[in-house]
Formats: C-alpha cells, structure tokens, sequence
C-alpha cells in the first residue's frame, strides 16, 4: 500500500499526512503535474460537493461532518489546511492556489518526518507565528463547525441542524438548543482528546511544527487564495477574514510580538514534548479565542447574525480549555522570562470577549454549565500538564476524578402499572438529583416508562456505538415478566420481577449519567429533565429474545471478523478473548448466584412453614412452659425467615443483578469492539477499491487514454480521501473502544467492591439481628422445666 | 425414680447412662454400630459390635415379655428406622433426619434408644438387654419371633378401635392429645428437616459460587486486573466462610433441635402405640364382659373367669400405662428442652462467629479500597 510505511507507527492518523504521502507517491509515480493535479483532486474531493453546497452551507457542513467529528485534537491541527483546501478554494475552484497548497503540504510532510522542526521553527520565528494564528484560527472555524455538526449529527438532523447555527444569529431563537448541543459535544471531543494526547505526542508536535514551517513558506499566498473564497460562506467569512486580518495586524503592526512569539514557541519546544503538545493545543485554543474575538469584532459590522452564534460556539468551546491554558501558559512565558504583552493582550481580550459574548448571545445559562463542566476537564487537564513522563497515568488519574465530580444521582422509584389487560404497562418515576450546573435544577423528577429507557438506548447506541462507545444496555424486555404483570397476579414473582427491572433501570442510568460522554448527551439530559418524552417506537427488536439475538450475532460477526482480520493490535486480540472468556465465566456464576438465590428463597419458605408447624405444636402442648417456649420459637423462625428473605433478596440485587448487569455490558463491550472491526472492514475495503482505481489507472496509462485517465484520477483522489478518513476512523474508534474498555475494566472493579462491601455490611447486620434473636429466645428455652 | 435407679443398677452390670454409640462401620449392605459401656464393678468398658438386626432381635425381645404383668402398658423406647445405604425416597421419608446420610446422628439416635432402655425400670431387667449390651458374641439374629406387637398387621387389622370410646377419662384426653400432638411433631420435624436440607443446599451453592469466583480471577500483570482478581479471590473466601457457617448451622440443626424433633416424633408415636395397645385390651375386655353376660350358665364360670383375668391385665396395663405417661411427659419435655437450648446455644454460636467473619472480611474490604 501506498501509505502503509507511514501508516503504521502513528496511533493516530492525521490525515493530512497521509494524504500529502498518499500524493507524493502518486507524486513518485507520475509525472510532477499530474501530482500537483492528484493532490488537487484529492484535497477537493469532497470540496467539489461544496461549491454547489456554497449557497446552502448545510450540505457543505454535512461534508465537514464526514471527516472531523472525531479527534478534535488530531484533525484540528491538520483539519485547517485541509479545510482551507478543501472548502475556500473548493469554492472559487481556484488552481492556482491549489498548487501552493502542495507545495505547502509537501513541505509538510517533508518537515514531518525531519526531526529538526523546532529548530526550524526558530529560525523563523515571525512568519512562523503569523501563520500559526493563520493556520490555527481556520482549525478553530473547522472545530467550531464540527462542533456544530456533531452536535446536529446529535440530533440526526444533519442539515437542520447544521443550518440552524447559520440561522441562529439571526433568528436567536433556535440559539438556545444549539447552543446547547454544541456545547455538549466539544466537551466530549476534548475529553477525548486530552487522554489521547500522550499518545499523540510525538506526532502532535511533529504537527504542530508542520504548519509553522508550511505556513512560514506559504501563508501569505494560503491567506490570498483563501480570502476570494471567504466570501462563499458566512461561517468562513467572518472568521477566515478576521483571521487574515488578524495575521497581518499581528505582522504589520505588531512586530515586536513576532519576536515574543518565537521566544516562548521556543520555550515551548524546550519542554517536553507532551507538554509541548497540550501547550500548543492551548496555545491554538488561545489564539482560536482570539481570532474570535477578532472575529467577532471585525464581521460585526457585515455579519452581525452570524456572529453571535459562532462565538457562542467557539465560546463554549473556548471555555473548555481557554481559562486553564492561559494561565498555563501565562505562567510559562513568565518562567521563562518572555512576557509578552501580545500574548496577555490576547487573553485578556479573550476573557472579555467571552463575558461580552456571553450576555450578547443571551445564552449565558446555557454556556455556563458547559463551561463549568468543561473547566474542571481543562483543569485536570492543566494539572496533568507538566508532568510529561506520567501523562497515561495522570489521565487516568483525572478521568476519575472527573467520574467522581459527577456529582449525579439517578433513582428509578415507583414502579406503577398504568392502563389495563394486555395495554399495560409499567411508567417508573426518575427522579435525579444533581449538582450539575448543566442541569436546570438541582432535583426533578419524571416520569418514564420502560420503552422510554429502551428508546434511550437506542438512540445512545447508535449515536456513540459506531464511534467505539461502550453504551450501558438496559434490561431486556421480558414478556413472561410482563405479562405476569399485565395480567395482574399479584405473587411474589411479578413483584420480583418489578423490583429486579427497576433496579436493573436505575443502575442502567446511573452507569449513564457516570459515563462522562454520555452525560452529556442531549438525550440524556432530555430523558432526564423533559416532562413528556416523545414516545419512543420500536423498541420491540429490543425485546427479550431479539436482544439476545441481536447480541449473538453480534459476537458471531465479531468472531467470524475475527479471522479474516490480521489484527495488528495484540491488546485488541487479548481482550476480545478476555471479554468473551469473562462472558462465559459470568454466566455460569450468574446461574450459581441464581440457585444460591433459589435456596435462600426456599430456605426462607421453609422457614415459615416450620415457624407455623412450630406453632402449632406449642398450641397443642399441654406443658405450659413447653407451649410457651415453642410459640416463642414460632415468633423467632418467623422472624427468621423474614431475615432469610432479605438474604435472598440480598444476594439477587448485590450479585444475581449486578452479573447479569455485567453479562449485558460484556455484551456492549464486545458490540463496541464489533463496531471497530466494521470500521477496519471499512477502511480494508476502501483501501481495495484504491488499490483497483489505481490498477486501472495505470492500465489506462499504458494504453494512453487521457479523457479517461483523467476520470481514474478523480477517482483515485477520492478513494484516497476515504481510505486516509476510514482509517483514521478506524484509529479513533480502536483508541476509544480501548479507552473504553479500561474504563469498563476500572468500573468492574470498583462496581464490583462496592457491592460487596454493601453485601457484607448488610449480612453482618443480619447476624448481629440473629444473635438478638436468639439471644432473646435462650432464656425462654432455659425455662422450659 | 430414685429406687427404680437403684433396681436397674442390681440388673444391669453396665451404667445404663453412659452407654455409647461411638462408630458405625459400614461393610456393604450392613451397619455395624460399636457400643460401648461402662462397667459398674468400676474399670473396664464393654465393647460390642451390633448390627440393627441385632438391635431389633433387642425390641423384639423386649416386646415379648408376656410374663410381665401389665408390659402392654409401657411406652417402649422407639428405635429409629431401618437405615439403608441406597435408601429409596419412601424409607428416606420414614427416616427424617436420621437418613441425611450422616451417620453420627443416627448412633445418637441408637444411643438414646438404648439408654433409654437401660434406664427403663421394667425393661432393664430383661436378660435380652444384659447379653446385648455386654455379650462379645453377637446375640441369636435369626430368631426374631413375630408376635402381636408386630406393628404392621396391628395397623392393618386393628386400625377401626382406635376411634374407641374410653372408660377412662385421663386415658381419653391423654389419646386426644397425642393423636394431635403426633401429627403435629411429624409435621415440625419435617419442616425442620426441609430446612436444614435448604441449609446444606445453600451451603453447596455457597461453595460452588465461591469456586467459580475464581474463574473470574485474569492472569496477568495489568493493575487493573489485579485488582478485581483480588476482589474476586476475596469475595471467593467469602463465601467460602459463609459456606462453612451454613453447613456449621445445617449440622448444629440437626444435632439438635433436629434429633429432638425426630425422638419426639418417635416416642409419641410409641406414646400411641402403647395408648392403642390398651384400647385394644380395653375392647377386648369390654367384650369378655358382654360375653360373660350373655353366657349361659353352664359356660358363665368360664367367661366370669376369663372377664377377671382380663380386668385384672387390664387394670395392670392402666397402672403401668398412668406411670409410664407421666414418667414420658417428663421425660420429653427435659428432652426437648435440652434439645432447644443446646440449639439455641450452638445458634448463637456460630452467628456470633459468622459475624465475626463478615467483620474481618468488611475490614479487608475497607482496607483495599
């Protein structure tokens, strides 16, 4: 393959890499015109869409969409010249700058792979900033794009959604939801991408070097080929002019700040390099605040619809990492002697642009919460900062401390039949009780019924399964439970089973709103806060047998997928083996735990029976003593069995429910890893189809048919694209679903602690209840004369 | 009762309280219980080797002895049921908690039975019970005379007299009330024997489930995984420890309250067998009496004579039969008394220990996290 050599060491895949590789050995192969052209194609590819789109920006956003809602931190960096290409000149259709672009993008890769960037970005420094702020803001505008766009992708209203951020402004109605969706969504990516970085860090540097040294070259003409093409979008406009505008003010007026910015750029590089890595992240996000707020500043006169909405979005964004990052960096510079008033100027400008936006937009509750949320994320992010070496395990460190700041409970109570015969059905009260500034107030309450929480489900995994999420699954339905229910027997089996399933949905959500991505989904926090929830549909594939149905053949794909994968990843191989061993081993315990719980219940019945027999036969006794001793005995076993009962129940909510909890999350485990190795299918197959393009490319070639050549280019270009974007899926789906995975694992853990200890607790208190017991009774027995 | 001590220590050479059966041997089919007794000339035990066959060559004896006046009174000590290797659900039913498969409960049963005997003022002084509980030689196994106290046809044919109007209003209430009480100590030893089967079920799931924990243990180096396999292998101990309470509790059960139970059970089972076997005398002697009546002349004598020995048999099993219930009623109430305290004692026991457990395990517990 034509990338495979590059391909393999980087964790993560920058896209721009490879297609820059991808074109050089095109490059290679043909003459140097034709690459220029492939490179051209290949960057515009999706682009072409766009200039139609250019009217109607949902459809090009739904382009941006395809590539980047993924790693914020991976795509951004690389996502800009990629944008740049792909939309501002897709929209003029402009050759010539086209060219510059591949220039600019050889120079990349060439950098890329030289280790000497830093120095490189010594030599030059001016340019180098300049372009940073140029190359850096249009990411920021891609981020905030995707950000919007995930958030509509959220909604599964891609063009709706994606039109609303456009409206918005003007409008100012919608701005409320939006705002709300894109806030929720940028804190995923980064929290993703926080964790993420260590492993990035050596290619992030690399990156982040990259564009200096392109920039430095090319920036002037990158800024000229852009500028025509602002005009074809607002979104682009306001921003992409701001940004230029900002470059040359920074050049031209600024200069003593070039110099500034060269000096900490090399403070920065004097670090390490994970360290490097998070500083210039917050260093874009800094610069992102501050094209902004330029932005924001400038297009306010020709835009001012648009305007409001976008800084909202780059607000919350913004807020994220921008209060953490300044101070970081602030300090940075002041240890390191370099401080610049260019640079606090910018985050003071940036501050006040944030409090100036937020009233303007009249979204201030809205991203607020967010901001807060994310705050602590940047925080932690910030404490892990220095600490380079230790990254993986400060990571990890702060995802807990985040899980433990999820300050949210979740309670499923009331149980309640509703309506009659076979239309029955259970509504349960979901009460949450939250500290969370996301949420509205600190308690509510609603009410759900049990297709509702399916429906929950559904959406949640199809919202985040593909992208390698572990979605907590809920109980199955269960139609013997139900119709037990339904019918209305009121024995102790049906009540068993409600209790059992309303246990089952309170920790289902809990693992949910534990889950920090998934908290913060909007249709969590709808699921939760909205009074009357849009009925949900279909939920019957879920069904019992359908569901397990639907897992099997889940895992048969998996372990047929399996062989046909080369699996290039030990730790994946391991850990599906791992995750279907402990499937196994779960079960049978589950159904070891079942008996017990059959025993106990039998036990407690017996019991009673005994407790009655006993009775009777004190009643029958004519020894007063004896009599007396005896129904004293039958009060005690009735007591007694009470005791037993509660161990039964005991041992069916701390084990029983909390194995077969595990067995459905296995199940999701192995669906999430299902979900990588379709995305590994995927890009397999993409890279097949490439590969025959250029087959046929070359055929064509040979027998010199350029008309049609020029058809295979296209083609080639644009299989190129989705190889280099399948693969990068599949990198970000293998990098979540392994995250995910050790979360799960952690989880298992301490899930598993704490309910012993409960166990525990509750069966020493149950024999400290047995000696009163019999301590009471000994007497008794001892009078018996 | 003092005196009747005394009697029994002029009969018997063993002490009729320490009589113990210590082992059972099982060579295929046969049980073999060792019996030992103390000597009363001072040292020296008594070891003897019994079979139940041997043990019911002992109750048939002691049945037999036509030459005691009014022994149809005497509530005979009951012996447990034949116990069987492979018993069938049925004989298994019969058994209660005698057929759990656990022999120590069993000897106990069979030692109660013989002190019991031993310590029965009419029936100590048999020869039977001399030779069996001292004899090296095993006594004559194959001569079990059947006769009227075989229980079986009695049940079959007799059944119809034991809806018998009494004479006797203490006899009348007594069999009321053993009638109930029958059926109710039946019925609680059941139950009881339901429970500790549950008991030993859940201490064989404890076990199970605690094995299978360590299924969950994950070989490797990873932090993470170490971790829950150190949960797991603690949760494992855990119910390990459960599973040894359990079964200490099941045990204790059954030693106990269990045995009471069964012995109860037993005895008013012998209670009405005895109550029957009078009201069965009581039926004849009403009819003598009709006949004696009826008689013609010539036979009058005859019958008159036959009226009067049955009278006096019956006024002789009356006598006996008084004493012996009430002698029973103390016996059974010390009986089970006992049974419940040492059950409630060994109850408290092991929940004070099992509490101790858990609180050891809570600290470990605590401590991991």
């Amino acid at each position: 393959m034509a990338t495979s050599s590059e391909r393999s060491p980087p964790p993560f895949p920058d896209s721009e890499d490879q297609d820059v590789l991808d074109s050089e050995e095109v490059g290679g192969r043909d003459s140097d015109e034709d690459d220029g052209e492939d490179l051209f194609m290949s960057a515009s590819s999706p682009p072409l869409i766009n200039t139609d789109s250019t009217p109607e920006p949902a459809s090009q956003l739904s382009d941006v969409l395809t590539k980047p809602p993924s790693d914020l931190m991976n795509d951004p960096l690389f996502e800009p010249i990629i944008s740049q290409t792909d939309d501002k000149p897709a929209g003029e259709a402009v050759s010539e700058p086209s060219d510059d672009f591949f220039d600019l993008i050889n120079n990349v890769t060439t950098e890329t792979t030289g280790p000497a960037v830093a120095e490189i970005s010594l030599d030059e420094p001016s340019d180098d900033f300049v372009d940073i702020l140029g190359s850096e803001t249009p990411k920021e505008e891609v981020v905030v794009a995707n950000v919007t766009v995930e958030a509509a992708a959220a909604e599964s209203e891609v063009p709706g959604g994606v039109t609303e951020p456009f409206t918005d402004g003007k409008t100012g109605n919608d701005a409320g939801l939006e705002a709300d969706e894109s806030s929720a969504a940028p804190i995923i990516d980064l929290s993703g991408d926080l964790s993420s970085n260590d492993a990035q860090q050596q290619p992030i540097s690399d990156k982040i070097a990259d564009p200096l040294v392109d920039l430095r070259s090319n920036a002037p003409l990158a800024a000229e080929a852009k500028k025509p093409s602002v005009a074809t979008m607002d979104l682009f406009e306001d921003e992409g002019s701001d940004l230029f505008a900002e470059p040359q003010q920074t050049k031209s007026a600024k200069q003593p700040q070039k110099s500034l910015f060269g000096e900490p750029d090399e403070d920065l590089f004097g670090e390490p390099l994970g360290a490097i890595a998070k500083k210039n992240t917050s260093k874009a996000q800094k610069e992102k605040s501050d094209t902004t707020k330029a932005a924001a500043a400038a297009a306010e006169g020709p835009q001012p619809a648009t305007k409001p909405l976008e800084p909202a979005d780059i607000f919350t964004e913004e807020a994220v990492t921008a209060p953490p990052s300044i101070s970081t960096t602030s300090t940075v510079n002041k240890t390191n002697g370099v401080n610049s008033e260019a640079d606090t100027d910018i985050f003071a400008e940036a501050t006040v642009e944030l409090s100036l936006d937020s009233p303007r937009t009249e979204r201030k509750t809205e991203v607020k919460p967010s901001a807060s949320a994310s705050t602590s994320l940047s925080a932690a992010a910030s404490i892990a900062k220095p600490q380079s070496a230790a990254l993986e395990e400060l990571e990890e460190e702060e995802e807990e401390e985040l899980e433990d700041k999820f300050d949210i409970f979740v309670s499923v109570k009331d149980p309640e039949k509703i309506g009659d015969g076979m239309n029955a059905y259970m509504a349960y009260k979901v009460s949450t009780q939250t500290t969370l500034s996301m949420f509205r107030n600190k308690t509510f309450t609603v009410r759900r019924r049990f297709s509702d929480f399916l429906g929950l489900y559904e959406k949640l995994s199809e919202k985040h399964g593909p992208n390698g999420f572990i979605v907590p699954p809920p109980p199955e339905k269960s139609l013997l439970g139900m119709t037990k229910v339904k019918v209305g027997k009121e024995d102790s089996s049906s009540a068993d089973f409600v209790e059992r399933r309303r246990g089952a949905l309170e920790r289902y959500l809990q693992r949910i709103v534990n889950h920090p991505s998934l908290l913060q989904d909007p249709d969590v926090r709808e699921f939760l806060e909205r009074e009357d929830l849009p009925r949900a549909v279909s939920t019957q594939a879920l069904s019992g047998a359908g569901f397990l149905k639907m897992i099997n053949k889940a895992t048969d794909a998996v372990s047929k997928m399996t062989i046909k994968m080369n699996e290039s990843d030990v730790w994946f191989e391991e850990k599906l083996q791992e995750v279907e061993s402990a499937d196994q081993q779960f079960r049978k315990i589950h159904a070891l735990v079942e008996s017990l719980v059959v025993h106990r219940k039998e036990l407690s019945t017996n019991t009673a029976s005994f407790a009655k027999s006993a009775a009777m036969l004190g009643s029958a006794e004519d020894n007063t003593a004896l009599s007396r001793a005896l129904s004293q005995l039958a009060e005690v076993e009735d007591k007694m069995e009470q005791l037993h009962q509660d161990q039964a129940a005991n041992d069916t909510f701390s084990f029983a429910e909390l194995i077969a909890d595990y067995i459905r999350l296995l199940g999701a485990v192995r669906g999430s890893f299902d979900h990588r190795m379709k995305a590994w299918q995927r890009w397999q197959d993409a890279q097949a189809m490439l590969q025959k393009k250029r087959e046929t490319e070359a055929k064509l070639l040979w027998a010199n048919k350029p008309d049609k050549l020029q058809l295979a280019k296209e083609e080639i270009a644009e299989w190129e694209a989705k190889v280099t974007q399948y693969e990068r899926d599949f990198e970000r789906v293998s990098a979540t679903v392994r995250k995910e995975v050790v979360r799960f694992e952690k989880e298992k853990t301490k899930n598993f602690k704490r309910q012993i200890i409960k166990y525990l607790e509750s069966q020493l208190q149950s024999q400290q209840q047995l000696i009163k017991y019999w301590e009471a009774f000994l007497p008794e027995a001892k009078a018996i004369a | 009762m003092m005196e009747e001590a005394k009697d029994e220590a002029s009969v018997l050479s063993v002490h009729g309280d320490d009589i113990k059966v210590t082992e059972v041997l099982k060579d295929g089919d046969t049980l073999t219980f060792l019996i030992i007794s103390k000597k009363l000339s001072g040292t020296g035990e008594y070891h003897v080797d019994r079979t139940y066959d041997d043990f019911e060559w002992l109750q048939q004896h002691l049945f037999a002895q036509e030459d005691v006046p009014g022994i149809q009174g005497v509530i005979f000590p009951p012996l447990p049921a034949k116990p069987q290797v492979n018993a069938s659900a049925k004989t298994m039913k019969q058994l209660g908690i005698l057929g759990l498969g656990e022999w120590q409960p069993y000897c106990k049963a069979m030692e109660t039975f013989l002190r019991q005997v031993a310590a029965h003022s009419v029936l100590c002084r048999n020869k039977a019970v001399e030779v069996f509980l001292t004899s090296s030689a095993p006594p004559g196994r194959q001569k079990i005379r059947k006769n009227i106290f075989n229980r079986l046809s009695q049940a079959v044919e007799e059944m119809r007299k034991e809806g018998h109007k009494d004479v006797d209003e203490f006899f009348q209430t007594e069999r009321d009330r053993n009638l109930v009480l029958t059926s109710c100590t039946k019925t609680a030893a059941e139950k009881f024997l339901d429970m500790v089967l549950t008991e030993q079920k859940i201490a064989v799931a404890c076990g199970h489930f605690s094995a299978a924990l360590h299924l969950l243990v994950e070989p490797g180096e990873d932090a993470d995984k170490q971790a829950f396999s150190r949960v797991c292998v603690k949760l494992s101990e855990v119910f390990e420890s459960m599973k040894k309470n359990m079964t200490s509790v099941a045990e204790n059960n059954m030693s106990t309250l269990g045995l009471g139970l069964d012995l109860e059970s037993r005895h008013q089972e012998a209670e009405k067998e005895m109550l029957f076997r009078r009201t069965c005398k009581l039926v004849e002697l009403e009819s003598t009496k009709r006949n004696a009546e009826k008689a013609k002349p010539v036979k009058k004598l005859a019958m008159e004579e036959v009226k009067k020995a049955a009278e006096t048999e019956f006024e002789h099993i009356c006598r006996v039969a008084k004493q012996e219930i009430t002698r029973f009623e103390k016996v059974r109430v010390e009986m089970l008394q006992q049974a419940l305290v040492q059950w409630c004692e060994k109850q408290l026991l092991t929940a004070k220990e099992s509490a101790d457990q858990f609180n050891k395990h809570l600290q470990v517990f605590g401590g991991m996290a």
